[in-house]
């Protein structure tokens, strides 16, 4: 009997060695951490395996904190809880943490990558940074109408259906201060970056007409809404109408004649991050054209990239969801408008509206 | 809540991990809530963060639909409580078990889970118009109304009424209501004279835990609401996240919080006659 105590306990000890030897050589299999990035982001805005990669491949552990809308990650960001070293965030916000000296230079010599981005997009962020020295293009695309072809009388091309009472009911706008009044003003003739108060005073009473024939003020749910046919057309980015397209093949996305935003969102590096070889390395990353086209096979937003691009297919190349064609853009405008006044007003008649 | 039950404590060292957690997730957090209420963002003291509930037409508004929703939700649930109760009561025991089971269930689940699957109920394309459709009925439009919000917020809470209730009527002693019914009473007689009065305390906490949360709840209206409809708990959560001004959100926070003890000291002092409620 003592005997087989002994045995037993000399099986326990053996099984115990066996999986501290198993737990200790899955440690040895990791890489050594030698950095951390902190980065806030747009929810879904990576591909989450290439911030494996690169930790595997540099030794630097990238943390990435999530945040709805610009607003809600300048809150995150403003709040100063976490120090964060890389910024993802939208033309307007990046031109307001620019005039504010959130950021610093961007290192361009230390990437060998940089030119995979296309000059053309470099050129449409010297709308907010005028000597490309704080922001690398992630994504862009426009705001357009997404709509059913099966349910709408005529091919949808202008701002118009969304406020002619025409499918009351059955529209979805966003749910984002900026660009519902952004299309507003486009609708009505205006520069969507107008300071005037009257412009945006108009937008606003059309708005607060429109209100009764709107379903919803979404932001994320647009797509699915649309898709689903609870909703006939909503408001949405080009990316997003890629995405609904592949679901529903009936969709049609479509930037009104009278213009719309180009949006571009940059990665910028903030005045907190100390180790900036290690953030530009992240940025060199993530020009990488098997890494661009990782990312953009993950969300499938119109990449910069212009490697990435010349690898799609001509029928992708030919979507305007995917690429935004030169002549649907003419008329876009990208948004810069950050005069604080602008702001506060536009965020009353925003609340006024919601209020209805 | 209890003070004889601290007095005679033996072991306050056993309190602790309570103490330190209430202290660094509710004491400090209202004392920054607090801070930022009372002074403008120049560091000025100010009361109108805290007026602003009033002051503003927007607030009021808020505010007001909040009332509704919370009152509205609160009686439906009463409602729908009782009945369900004294259903329960006459109940063999299994059944009841099993019953009251099926109850807290959905609590088991996420409840923005539950509220997302309303969404997709009432949709215009959603199940509930399929339903109506395929007998015949002409669909209806209940998403991003305030029904939806309603539903959504009866679904949610109801269990918080039930519970209280269903508690203090099993407590009440099975003789009174023979001695009521040899004296004559009728069924009905028999809950307003003896139940009703007698299930007042659970009552009063099972208000106190639908009226509160439903008041004061975002999400609900968020989702079910289509952005279109907004409770003051939607104010504050744009005070914070789109307009960045802490300052305002947080003195609408602590308005609200007055206005909710108000209610409170009201139900209160309803329950300082008879025995102390369950929860308050």
């Amino acid at each position: 009997m003592r005997k087989h105590t002994k045995l037993t306990r000399f099986i326990a000890l053996a099984m115990c060695l066996t999986l501290t030897c198993m737990l200790l050589s899955g440690c040895g299999k990791k890489t050594k951490i030698i950095g951390t990035l902190n980065l806030i982001n747009y929810a879904e805005y990576l591909d989450p395996e290439m911030l494996e990669l690169f930790t595997e491949e540099t030794g630097i552990e990238v943390k990435m904190d999530e945040a709805l809308t610009p607003e809600e990650m300048y809150t995150k960001y403003s709040s100063g809880a976490i120090k964060y070293d890389l910024v993802c965030t939208a033309d307007y916000m990046l031109k307001k943490m620019i005039d504010d000296n959130e950021f610093q230079k961007i290192p361009w010599d230390q990437m060998e990558y940089k030119d995979n981005i296309g000059s053309k997009y470099y050129d449409f962020c010297k709308a907010f940074d005028p000597n490309n020295d704080y922001c690398l293009p992630h994504f862009w695309g426009t705001i357009g109408i997404l709509y059913d072809t099966t349910k709408v009388k005529a091919p949808i091309d202008s701002w118009e259906v969304l406020f002619n009472g025409e499918y009351a009911g059955d529209i979805i706008m966003q749910n984002s201060m900026r660009d519902t009044f952004m299309i507003t003003l486009k609708y009505l003739g205006y520069s969507l970056n107008t300071d005037n108060e009257d412009e945006i005073r108009k937008a606003q009473e059309l708005l607060i007409k429109q209100k009764p024939d709107v379903q919803a003020y979404l932001v994320d749910e647009v797509r699915d809404e649309v898709v689903a046919g609870n909703a006939i057309m909503g408001v949405i980015y080009s990316g997003e109408a890629y995405l609904g397209r592949e679901s529903n093949p009936n969709l049609e996305y479509v930037v009104p004649k009278e213009g719309s935003n180009v949006w571009i969102d940059c990665i910028a590096i903030t005045k907190h991050c100390e180790n900036t070889e290690y953030a530009a390395k992240f940025l060199d990353f993530l020009c990488r054209e098997d890494v661009a086209k990782a990312n953009f096979e993950y969300i499938y937003f119109s990449t910069p990239n212009i490697k990435v691009i010349e690898s799609l297919s001509d029928e992708e190349k030919e979507d305007p969801t995917l690429v935004p064609p030169e002549d649907s853009i003419v008329n876009c405008e990208v948004c810069t408008q950050t005069d604080k006044k602008v702001t506060e007003l536009m965020s009353q008649l925003w609340k006024e509206l919601k209020s209805e | 809540m209890n003070e004889n039950e601290v007095r005679t404590n033996k072991r306050p060292f056993l309190s602790g991990p309570y103490f330190i957690w209430i202290i660094a997730f509710t004491v400090l957090p209202l004392i920054v809530i607090f801070r930022y209420a009372l002074f403008d963002g120049n560091g000025h003291f100010t009361l109108s963060n805290i007026a602003a509930i009033f002051s503003s037409s927007i607030n009021r508004k808020a505010l007001w639909f909040s009332l509704e929703i919370a009152l509205g939700c609160t009686a439906f649930c009463i409602l729908l409580s009782y009945p369900l109760v004294m259903a329960l009561k006459h109940l063999g025991l299994s059944k009841r078990g099993f019953s009251l089971f099926i109850i807290i269930l959905p609590m088991w689940m996420n409840f923005i889970l539950r509220i997302l699957a309303w969404q997709m109920i009432l949709s215009n394309n959603g199940i509930l118009n399929l339903l109506l459709t395929t007998l015949g009925f002409e669909p209806v439009r209940i998403a991003n109304t305030p029904t939806a919000i309603m539903i959504g917020s009866v679904y949610d809470y109801l269990p918080y009424m039930i519970l209280p209730i269903y508690t203090s009527i099993m407590e009440i002693n099975e003789d009174l209501i023979e001695a009521a019914k040899d004296l004559g009473a009728n069924s009905f007689t028999v809950f307003c004279k003896i139940i009703l009065p007698l299930s007042l305390p659970g009552l009063l906490s099972g208000i106190v835990m639908v009226f509160v949360p439903s008041m004061t709840s975002f999400v609900i209206s968020d989702i079910l609401g289509g952005g279109k409809l907004q409770l003051i708990g939607n104010i504050i959560e744009q005070e914070f996240m789109i307009s960045n001004n802490w300052h305002v959100g947080s003195g609408l926070s602590v308005a609200l919080m007055i206005l909710v003890l108000l209610s409170m000291a009201f139900t209160r002092k309803r329950t300082a006659d008879g025995k102390e409620s369950l929860v308050w």
